[in-house]
């Protein structure tokens, strides 16, 4: 099966091992995947700052390099959410029809990658091979704009050698919120505290989560704060294989 | 406190202060866990939940389109059933309104049933004004109005305090305003309800005049609705002579049959109950039995503005019951009184500034005090899309808006939506960034400068790899000449 891969602009340039690990799970599981070198962001952050207007080009650079795909795989439920949701009302703002067809066009073909491997691909267990506890953040994108439901939460417990750890309060959200980090920050942190508290009850060694701003967030305290806790995306534990370690 | 008057700082620097109070914290935590576990437990026995909801929204959505001329049934069905209607466009107008026929009446006192319309207009300010003490009757509002302190929920206004501080406020303030508290008065929940209900009951056998909101107001019978939990409504709406309702134009329901859907909605999503202990109806005026005579008060107040809006108009669904603000996280750290307003929470973030423009900072900031995580849309009853909802007014802010700072953001965003216009301007813009990574080593980003500190004053930041995945791709699988 053929797929592109939207790396998303924050994984393109800051996490670039959970784009590649990404790959290597799609690979591993006989997809032939594109990089359309077109593509950029997109324009969450834009959009939901309020900046409607300015999110047009990345909107326009999304579909100009995606139209045509059959299947897109994003690492992130907040960008797919964004693209789902939001394209639409972007390209109204932009007030270009043919913006808006092709967003209507490409949309239905984007898929978070645990929608991707679960629905379309029909898998469960990719092969991995991870023998450290985990605990499983559910981002707020997935579960609530997506309703991705349990599926991250079925690949990762078809990994051998893992020790799944329920998170308390899993789905209160981190508190990154894109631009409320920044805008809010006494309250993003007082969010994220709470989280990296429950995360540390867990006693796990590794906080995955399908988005890798969330972790960014909630990883950046955990540093901040020495705790020793590792945050990856489910991409790179899906990735990890007993043959390549 | 006014209800009126904004003159609050922005969130953003409310939020800060209030994050810090660890009583606060403590007490808002336990509250709203508290309510939101029975919210679900009740809300998971009905398996038509979603179908209510559904009917919910599109009643209120028909209503809303059609408000004119379900108003104008409603005020005919009054009058005939002997009440009379006002209407009033502004808060200005209800308090003078309301003013005026308490003074009619010859009383210089009230006694009031909780509501949210009366606290946005400031009603108790304004008689003040005029020499008329408004006597909260509803134990949370009592409280809160003992202590001059402001409303922190629209269901629970006292949720800030725990039952020690009640205790305190108890004792410091009744005397002044009629029977004091018991002199051994302790913190059990038993004792403080007693000496509130031997507080209230003074007031409740003098008071000739009464002023209530309402829950709904249904346009076939003319028939003001109040639910409650304490009883202290029904006494202030049948015991008094004279009573005055202050009701928002959007509780308008067109048929009493329609009641059916909301009277299993509210209580549920509000106080996790089935049903609430009372539902008063009250219909015009009867001789012997009840009020001899009833005015209500119908309040514009912005509303009409924020119906005009396509999608900002779906706030005005709201039945107050306030789910959103038990689930919503940052209302959780914050409390109500950070949002400056009566209408605190999610719902207060999108309904105040369609209320009161997005002129000051105070109700410009509301809308972006939210981290879109959406657990509020999945508990509305009436399946308000808030999330969009406070993005769509971030859109208005951003547009109304010409401050420097907000010339200053714009002329960042817009940049930033030309890079990410490109791949070939963002690929440069990456190298930039890998470059400074390089300088900053593999630990992780200590300090950056603003506005970034607000990033890193409390987490660190991600170093920028020495390769993006755009730079890997291209070392590596460039011979594959067909991809894009």
């Amino acid at each position: 099966m053929r797929v592109a891969l939207f790396a998303t602009c924050l994984g393109d340039t800051l996490f670039p091992d959970a784009v590649r690990a990404t790959l290597r799970v799609l690979e591993r599981l006989g997809c032939e995947v594109d990089f359309p070198a077109g593509q950029t962001c997109c324009g969450q952050m834009h959009t939901n700052t309020g900046y409607h207007e300015q999110a047009v080009p990345a909107v326009r650079a999304f579909v100009s390099a995606f139209d045509g795909y059959d299947h897109v795989v994003v690492p992130s439920g907040s960008c797919v959410g964004s693209i789902r949701h939001q394209h639409g009302i972007v390209a109204e703002h932009g007030g270009d029809r043919k913006l808006a067809e092709a967003v209507g066009r490409v949309s239905p073909h984007v898929y978070e990658l645990s929608e991707f491997l679960v629905d379309v691909l029909g898998v469960t267990d990719v092969g991995a091979y991870f023998p450290h506890r985990v605990t499983y953040h559910p981002t707020c994108h997935s579960l609530r704009m997506l309703r991705v439901g349990d599926k991250p939460r079925r690949l990762l417990r078809a990994v051998r050698g893992i020790r799944l750890i329920e998170l308390p309060e899993a789905e209160q959200c981190c508190g990154f919120g894109g631009t409320f980090a920044l805008k809010n920050p006494d309250v993003s942190v007082a969010m994220g505290a709470d989280k990296t508290r429950h995360v540390r009850e867990t006693g796990a060694e590794v906080l995955c989560a399908g988005d890798s701003s969330c972790l960014m967030h909630i990883g950046g305290l955990l540093n901040r704060q020495r705790e020793g806790i590792r945050p990856m995306h489910l991409a790179e534990i899906l990735a990890s294989a007993e043959e390549e370690r | 406190m006014s209800g009126v008057d904004l003159g609050m700082p922005s969130f953003p620097d409310a939020a800060r202060q209030a994050v810090r109070d660890a009583q606060l914290r403590h007490n808002l935590g336990n509250a709203t866990n508290t309510i939101r576990n029975k919210r679900a437990a009740v809300v998971g026995e009905l398996d038509d939940w979603e179908q209510l909801r559904a009917s919910g929204a599109a009643i209120k959505a028909h209503t809303l389109s059609n408000l004119d001329s379900y108003l104008e049934q409603f005020e005919s069905a009054v009058t005939a059933a002997g009440g009379t209607v006002h209407w009033a466009r502004d808060a200005a107008e209800a308090n003078r309104i309301v003013t005026e026929l308490v003074r009619e009446t010859g009383e210089t006192e009230a006694v009031k049933v909780k509501s949210m319309a009366t606290q946005e207009i400031g009603l108790n300010e304004a008689l003040a004004s005029a020499g008329i003490s408004a006597w909260e009757t509803d134990l949370a509002e009592l409280i809160v109005q003992l202590d001059e302190d402001r409303p922190s929920h629209i269901l629970v206004p006292a949720i800030h305090r725990n039952r020690s501080e009640i205790r305190e406020i108890f004792r410091r303030e009744m005397a002044g305003s009629g029977t004091p508290a018991p002199a051994d008065l302790t913190d059990d929940p038993v004792q403080l309800a007693e000496a509130a209900r031997h507080h209230l009951r003074d007031k409740f056998l003098r008071a000739r005049v009464a002023i209530s909101g309402a829950n709904f107001a249904v346009a076939e019978t003319g028939g003001l609705v109040v639910v409650e939990s304490e009883g202290n409504g029904r006494m202030c709406l049948t015991m008094p002579e004279h009573l005055i309702s202050v009701v928002g134009i959007e509780k308008v329901v067109p048929s009493w049959r329609d009641l059916e859907v909301f009277l299993q909605l509210l209580p549920r999503s509000s106080t996790g109950e089935r049903m609430n202990p009372y539902t008063s109806v009250l219909s015009g005026v009867t001789a012997g039995d009840g009020p001899s005579d009833f005015h209500v008060v119908l309040l514009d107040n912005g509303r009409s503005e924020a119906l005009a809006d396509e999608i900002g108009s779906q706030a005005l669904r709201c039945i107050r019951c306030s789910a959103c603000l038990n689930v919503c996280p940052v209302y959780e750290r914050t409390g109500g009184h950070a949002y400056g307003s009566v209408y605190p929470g999610p719902i207060g973030a999108v309904l105040t500034p369609q209320l009161y423009g997005v002129e000051s900072e105070d109700t410009a900031s509301l809308p972006y005090a939210s981290t879109l995580c959406g657990a509020c849309y999945d508990v509305c009853p009436v399946a308000i899309e808030i999330p969009e909802l406070l993005v769509h007014l971030r859109n208005r802010t951003v547009r109304e808006r010409k401050g420097w700072f907000d010339r200053l953001t714009r002329t960042a965003m817009r940049a930033m939506g030309w890079v990410f216009g490109d791949s070939g301007r963002l690929a440069r813009a990456q190298r930039v960034a890998s470059l400074g990574g390089r300088l900053f080593g593999r630990r992780g980003i200590g300090r950056l400068p603003w506005p970034l500190s607000r990033w890193t004053d409390a987490r660190d930041a991600p170093t920028p790899p020495a390769e993006s995945f755009r730079q890997w791709w291209e070392r590596t699988r460039t011979n594959d000449e067909d991809g894009r």
